[in-house]
């Protein structure tokens, strides 16, 4: 970590070990300071928006689910998908780094599913941001679409830093994954609407604690909806259903 | 891991209010509810000026806590983990005060030499 200290003015910070930087700016003869106080995901927010306003004309309520790899978001979204059926018209925006595995899963399903892959970013992103949602919109139909689910990359960290126009977040949490998690990612557990907890048909051959994970969940979101299923059995899954295609009752959030 | 992402949305934003001239220092504003490592955000920082306008251009971050106060009881509580409970009586019926900052606060534009 950095060292952190204070100025005379009485701002704080903190430089990377090996250099200090030029403090020329704190003393009398320094350049001019300009304060900004702007967010630093402005320009992602102003995409976001678009993107918002491009749902709200289209009649299409989008849902942000976002999990660990590997906590069964893909598998939950065939179960969806087939579950759902005539009830409602659905649409994916698979987000993933590299390869169209999971779209290629979906497909078939006889819903539109757009895939963006995020390796055309610095790397590989390792989330979907507002950009890379909308780059992704105009493959699909939205005037014919009642909900719109974007498949984020499977991440705990950063998707729930980033606001994608979505009216709604979910995330699949798998009891795989140990009581602690909403304690380690309190960021994503907290920015969530619903969380789903899934391959509840493993509990009896798991030492897994579901009162001490819901007690922890509870600690950082106490206003989430908590849902309990199996997308391999298709336990709870009427639960997930009805609140998915209550969605759209959900106000729209930043 | 983000944090390259986010290098690039200040690197974005800074450039608007440097016009014509350098910027010596840029001061970012985030709160300990935010899942930003410091040391990455630096190094990504070091990695994307290096050969733009801003080469050389110092980023420092001003460190928020995350602070709650108790609906139930009234104190108020300076967090050490990321867990939303009141330290006088428990109650986890809190209001986050501060932590969530995530802004750029300002910049240092090079003084003139004329």
């Amino acid at each position: 970590m950095g060292r952190f200290h204070r100025h005379p003015d009485g701002t704080m910070h903190e430089h990377e070990p090996r250099n200090v930087g030029d403090h020329s700016g704190y003393s009398e003869t320094g350049g001019e300071r300009v304060v900004v106080l702007e967010t630093i995901l402005a320009e992602n927010d102003r995409i976001a928006d678009l993107n918002r306003a491009d749902f709200a004309r289209a009649g299409v309520t989008t849902i942000n689910l976002m999990s660990s790899p590997g906590a069964g978001k893909t598998s939950l979204l065939k179960r969806t998908i087939t579950a759902i059926g005539g009830k409602a018209r659905l649409g994916v925006l698979e987000g993933d780094i590299a390869t169209s595995l999971d779209a290629d899963e979906l497909d078939g399903l006889g819903v539109p599913v757009s895939l963006v892959n995020t390796s055309a970013g610095f790397g590989g992103e390792c989330h979907l941001d507002a950009t890379m949602v909308r780059s992704g919109l105009g493959r699909l139909p939205l005037e014919e679409l009642d909900v719109l689910i974007i498949e984020n990359v499977g991440n705990l960290v950063c998707p729930a830093e980033f606001d994608t126009g979505q009216h709604a977040r979910a995330m699949v949490y798998a009891v795989t994954e140990g009581e602690e998690k909403p304690l380690k990612y309190p960021v994503m557990f907290r920015a969530c609407d619903v969380v789903v907890v899934n391959k509840v048909d493993l509990l009896p051959h798991l030492d897994f604690d579901l009162a001490r994970f819901l007690d922890n969940l509870r600690a950082v979101n106490p206003r989430a909806r908590i849902i309990q299923l199996s997308a391999r059995t298709g336990e709870g899954m009427d639960d997930w259903c009805e609140w998915v295609l209550r969605a759209p009752t959900v106000a729209p959030r930043n | 891991m983000h944090e390259l992402a986010l290098c690039e949305a200040i690197m974005g934003s800074v450039a608007r209010y440097a016009g014509e001239e350098r910027l010596d220092r840029v001061t970012v504003r985030i709160g300990h509810f935010r899942q930003v490592v410091p040391d990455s955000l630096l190094f990504s920082w070091e990695l994307l000026t290096a050969g733009t306008d801003l080469s050389g251009c110092e980023l420092v971050i001003d460190h928020v806590p995350a602070v709650v106060d108790c609906r139930a009881c009234g104190q108020r509580t300076t967090l050490q983990a990321p867990i939303l409970l009141c330290q006088g009586c428990d109650s986890s019926d809190v209001a986050l005060v501060s932590g969530e900052e995530f802004l750029i606060s300002s910049v240092d534009r090079r003084k003139q030499v004329s």
